[in-house]
């Protein structure tokens, strides 16, 4: 189909600390104890799109994620492995890759997205409108934890009220207006001239950008030479797109179409004059789009067309970007969302692996995962958890909407609520951990009572 | 009823042009009872208690002598016919005319007939060709005949013939019967002139048919059928191809169809064979079948769902899904990787509805193939010509997934599987393509561009000053005329009759307006009201069918039946690849469905949101979106086409006489 599909897998990202290390990069957090890439190979190689770019962040990160993929999946895709300076950005990223772009469209994907949205209907979007950009958006996922016990702590007054403010038309079609929520203080500017042209804008707080866009490689190309102060896709490149479909700068654009003018000048008149008819034809058919209406008006200028395709509320989307957001994509891969997991569930709804030893009086609940080869002691209870595999757990430890990643150790008598701990971390007895996060390889000390913390080396 | 009958028989007329020297005025005469038979034979068949109904009198076209092509002396000849008894109203005179062209027309359908035992098949190209049309006439008639003799339209002489031989001994068809059969016909013919006979003759004809003798008949046919093929003859073969065959496999005696066919002209008998396979696209499946329902579910590249509360009356037609249909198509962009991505894009858009209008899907449809036929290399051990055929197969099922081709698609898509067949073998690969991506370039400049050009040259010369101008929707040619008319500085006003859902004629009053012409907008509620102003109504069509009928979108008819109650001539303005050798009736066999909610939806009533769901559960409800309807030919006061004004009766002319030069192009 003519598309070629980059993923911007990251590198080690900051906002997820204590979870990425040097020795897992973000694209290798365990999700329901797989990587969190492989959610996104999964749901691409379902479509059929079996080559694809994977850019990193960083030669260790690149090595590492490559490593995983040759591992994982070398018999079924062809993924080439792109590393890239570290803090280059999103738009860095593609430019520092541009040279392997070759396709008429890209449809770039981010590394951390948990979704069941086919990204197809981005491509078709994007191919009907012959669109610049197309943007997938999709209803704001449901954040915090399920169980509405006082484990809000931080995260939940962190979270923005609204991510993405979008402004659309009146169908639904196209984006006339995109900005961060957070960074917009009090007002914000709105071009004139796309209001004018669209009539009507409809401004959208609920839903959020998906992080899966469709460019025209030709405009993805030109901007990111031609502004090599961009370093961000989704902050700087898409509102830029946005912002000028209606009045492109000529630095950017016009030379295209004066190559075209001159190519046509040069033929045989008649052609040229039915082609204009033919052009004409098709576009007096098709049911003018407010770029068109407005390029008719002013002649000189040329439009693009910035599409947004809504995906379906029913659709699962989240993406892994925060601590926060990783607890939810465990719990929900798990519980709700089970079917991207691929795991094939018990009729407890959880999967205990064959491998894993249960002590005596030990209940493992419903959305619960217990990974290969762990030991959990007596009188242990595990609730909405998952437990990644070779995890030693004494007995009388209670495990509660958390995330114990491979190797972890856990003493006697420990509680843990809402926490992630990474793996070969070492919990000694009856400590109990309510919000916390604990680094890999990190050792907590006997009876501490946390609430709220980051353990991590300095 | 009656006066469409009266008006369908008038191509008839047009035949005497081109059997000039051949058939002399004795022969005629001679020939006249055949048809006259024939002539009763429908009058039973219309079960229309509106035969004899005043609307025969309606009948008041407006003559507009049309001007002659440059090239085609014929169809000036014919069209020189056609003039003389255009202001000869009246149900009489139409009648005895009715009469005697058909004996004309007989009279040149005989002779390759007695032909049959006596001479070889002739080789002749221009004969075989001839034979063919007029075939596509005889299943014209036959399908009147439908209700009692469902078989093809070759079996109409025999049918008629039946009921006084029953014998099924007849296996062949030798000269001497069919003389015989000729003589005997001759002899009846004065007495079946007169109106009450006509009525009776055929009931007779029907209660004499027993069991037995319907049996023997059908077997007369067959063997005929059998006969004329092993002779040779191509005309038994399009016959075949037209319905008996596949209409005896699947006997739908209600809903029986015209089986859309191609009664092309082609020089080998070869070329005939293959062609029928070829045509496949041309034949539209009933969707009332069940099990041929299933079979195509299977095939389906887009997966269809069952949309509920159909209208009983259109089951046979696809139904509409789209709301489904494009988020599943559009998820799977990539897993339909056989399907070129051009091809996709024009799927989705006509699926979508982002391209309407005849002309520009079946550029933007063209454009898709020299696309695809760029992109494509002919895989190792195959060839060309027949896997690119079957990948364009492949394209244009997918493309009817999406929507239901029109007419016009219809024609361009059997012209460039003509061309692909036609690849001289020697050729190379590039070459090939090239050839190929050329002819489709030629056929859009010649059929649509430069066919509009001449139309817009044609139509301006009948605008004139201080006129008012009516148009209905929107119509591409229409508004080229309209523009062009106002840029050599004709003053005239247009008056833009719209109709719900789609509101085209926005479109097309956004850009007149525009470009500074005088204009009304009204919606076809107000068509009586508006219709006293108006002194010409310009339409666009999407394809005219060879009986003159207009088939458009849905509420031309109407248009062009107040226009006609007001005696405002009504000229369509069509390309001539959009016509099609088919006869249609009515709008109920081929039509298509739109999107039902478009109906019940109102934009501005968002309100009823609510409304709306409540009302998607009650049984009782069907919403109906029809796209299309047929416009009688008496309603149409004339035709501007790329080969000039002509009368809607001179379709089949142009079908018949274009339709080689235009698969050759």
């Amino acid at each position: 189909m003519d598309f070629q599909v980059v993923i911007l897998a990251g590198g080690f990202s900051s906002t997820l600390f204590p979870l990425v290390s040097k020795e897992v990069p973000k694209a290798l957090l365990p999700v329901a104890n797989r990587p969190v890439l492989s959610y996104v190979l999964d749901l691409l190689e379902s479509n059929n799109l079996k080559d694809l770019i994977v850019v990193v962040e960083g030669e260790d990160a690149a090595l590492k994620v490559g490593g995983w993929i040759s591992s994982a999946c070398v018999d079924r895709l062809h993924v080439e492995v792109a590393a890239v300076a570290e803090n280059v950005g999103t738009a860095g990223a593609l430019r520092a890759i541009a040279h392997h772009l070759t396709a008429k469209d890209i449809l770039i994907v981010s590394g951390d997205i948990v979704s069941d949205i086919p990204p197809g209907a981005v491509a078709a979007t994007h191919r009907r409108h012959d669109a610049a950009v197309t943007a997938m958006l999709c209803a704001q996922p449901v954040s915090g934890p399920s169980e509405s016990g006082g484990s809000g702590g931080k995260d939940k007054t962190k979270k923005p009220a609204c991510e993405d403010i979008i402004g659309l038309d009146s169908w639904k079609q196209f984006l006339l207006y995109i900005a961060k929520g957070t960074e917009i203080k009090k007002d914000t500017r709105v071009k004139k001239s796309i209001l004018c042209a669209a009539g009507k804008m409809e401004l959208r707080s609920d839903l959020v950008d998906s992080h899966i866009y469709a460019f025209k490689r030709s405009v993805l190309q030109k901007v990111l030479d031609q502004k090599p102060a961009f370093r961000s896709l989704k902050q700087d490149v898409l509102p830029y797109l946005v912002r000028t479909q209606l009045s492109q700068r000529s630095d950017v654009f016009s030379d295209q179409s004066n190559v075209e003018e001159n190519g046509n000048g040069n033929g045989k008149n008649n052609m040229q004059n039915n082609e204009v008819v033919l052009s004409q034809i098709l576009s007096n058919a098709s049911s003018p789009s407010f770029h068109q209406v407005y390029e008719s008006g002013l002649d000189s200028r040329k439009t693009h067309k910035c599409c947004v395709y809504i995906a379906d509320e029913s659709k699962y989307f989240v993406r892994l970007n925060s601590i926060q957001a990783f607890m939810d994509v465990n719990r929900d891969v798990i519980g709700d969302a089970n079917h991207l997991s691929g795991y094939s569930f018990s009729a407890h709804h959880n999967i205990v692996h064959p491998s894993a030893e249960l002590g005596s009086k030990t209940t493992v609940g419903p959305h619960c995962m217990l990974g290969e080869g762990s030991q959990v002691g007596d009188k242990c209870s595990v609730k909405r958890s998952v437990i990644g595999r070779h995890c030693r757990i004494g007995s009388n430890v209670k495990i509660v909407n958390s995330v114990v990643m491979d190797h972890a150790t856990i003493g006697d008598g420990c509680s843990i609520q809402g926490s992630v701990i990474c793996s070969n971390a070492q919990l000694q007895e009856r400590v109990t951990l309510r919000d916390c996060q604990v680094e890999a390889g990190y050792i907590v000390c006997v009876g501490g009572e946390h609430k709220g913390e980051t353990f991590a080396r300095k | 009823m009656d006066t469409r009958r009266g008006a369908l028989a008038v191509p008839k007329v047009r035949r005497v042009g081109f059997f000039t020297s051949a058939i002399e005025p004795t022969q005629d005469s001679s020939q006249r009872p055949n048809r006259s038979q024939s002539g009763p034979v429908e009058a039973t068949t219309s079960s229309s208690p509106l035969s004899d109904s005043p609307s025969g009198n309606l009948i008041s076209p407006v003559l507009i002598p049309p001007s002659r092509h440059h090239s085609d002396n014929l169809t000036s000849r014919a069209v020189a016919a056609a003039a003389a008894p255009v202001p000869v109203p009246g149900p009489a005179a139409f009648r005895r005319y009715l009469a005697h062209d058909r004996g004309l027309n007989v009279g040149s359908y005989n002779p390759p007939d007695s032909l049959l035992g006596t001479s070889p098949p002739s080789s002749n190209g221009e004969f075989s060709e001839d034979s063919v049309s007029l075939f596509g006439f005889q299943r014209s008639d036959s399908a009147k005949l439908s209700a009692s003799f469902p078989n093809g339209g070759f079996d109409l002489t025999l049918a008629v013939r039946a009921p006084q031989e029953p014998e099924p001994k007849i296996a062949t068809v030798s000269a001497s019967e069919v003389t015989k059969k000729i003589a005997e016909v001759s002899g009846k013919s004065e007495s079946v002139t007169t109106k009450p006979q006509k009525e009776k003759e055929p009931k007779s004809l029907k209660d004499k048919t027993t069991k037995a003798e319907r049996r023997a008949i059908q077997e007369a046919q067959r063997a005929a059928k059998a006969a004329a093929k092993g002779e040779g003859n191509r005309r038994a073969d399009e016959s075949g191809k037209a319905n008996p065959g596949k209409a005896a496999k699947k006997p739908q005696p209600k809903k029986e169809r015209l089986p859309a066919t191609s009664s092309v002209s082609v020089k080998t008998a070869v070329a005939v064979e293959k062609e029928k396979r070829m045509d496949v696209p041309q034949t539209q499946m009933q969707y009332d079948d069940k099990s041929r329902v299933e079979k195509a579910k299977k095939r389906a590249v887009v997966e269809q769902t069952e949309s509920k509360n159909k209208v009983e009356l259109f089951l046979h037609l696809p139904q509409y899904e789209r709301g489904n249909q494009l988020p599943d198509l559009s998820s799977n962009i990539f897993i339909l990787d056989t399907i070129h991505h051009a091809v996709y894009k024009v799927g989705l858009q006509h699926l979508a509805g982002d391209i309407s209008g005849d002309n520009a899907r079946c550029i933007a449809m063209l454009q898709a193939f020299q696309e695809a036929i760029k992109d494509y290399t002919t895989p190792p051990m195959k060839d060309l010509t027949m896997d690119l055929t079957t990948k364009i197969n492949g394209y244009v099922s997918f493309l009817i997934e999406c929507r239901p081709l029109s007419m016009s698609m219809g024609n361009a898509i059997r012209f460039l599987k003509n061309q692909i067949r036609k690849l001289p073998v020697n050729l190379s690969e590039p070459e090939a393509k090239a050839s190929l991506c050329s002819d489709i370039g030629r056929f859009i400049d010649e059929k649509i561009i430069l066919a509009d050009k001449v139309i817009v040259q044609h139509a301006v010369t009948k605008i004139r000053d201080g006129e008012v101008l009516l148009t209905y929707g929107f119509s591409c040619v229409v508004e080229m005329i309209l523009l062009y008319a106002h840029e050599i500085g004709k003053k005239f006003r247009v008056v833009i009759v719209d109709s719900r859902p789609n509101l085209e004629g926005q479109k097309l009053l956004r850009r007149l307006v525009t470009r500074g012409l005088d204009c009304t907008y009204t919606h076809i509620n107000a068509i009586s009201y508006i219709m006293r102003e108006a002194t010409r109504v310009f339409l666009g069509a999407s394809s005219i069918f060879s009986n003159g009928t207009l088939y458009s979108k849905v509420g031309t008819a109407c248009v062009a039946m107040v226009a006609n109650a007001f005696s405002v001539p009504v000229i369509v303005c069509c390309e001539a690849y959009k016509f099609h050798e088919r006869v249609l009736l009515d709008s109920i066999c081929t039509n298509e469905l739109g999107d039902p909610d478009a109906v019940a939806s109102i934009p501005s009533f968002s309100t009823k949101a609510k409304h709306l769901k409540t009302m998607d559960n009650n049984k009782n409800l069907q919403f109906l979106n029809l796209m299309y309807d047929s416009t009688p030919s008496e309603y149409i006061s004339m035709i501007v086409s790329d080969y000039g004004m002509i009368p809607p009766t001179s379709i089949p002319v142009i079908v018949r006489e274009y339709r080689r030069e235009h698969l050759l192009l």
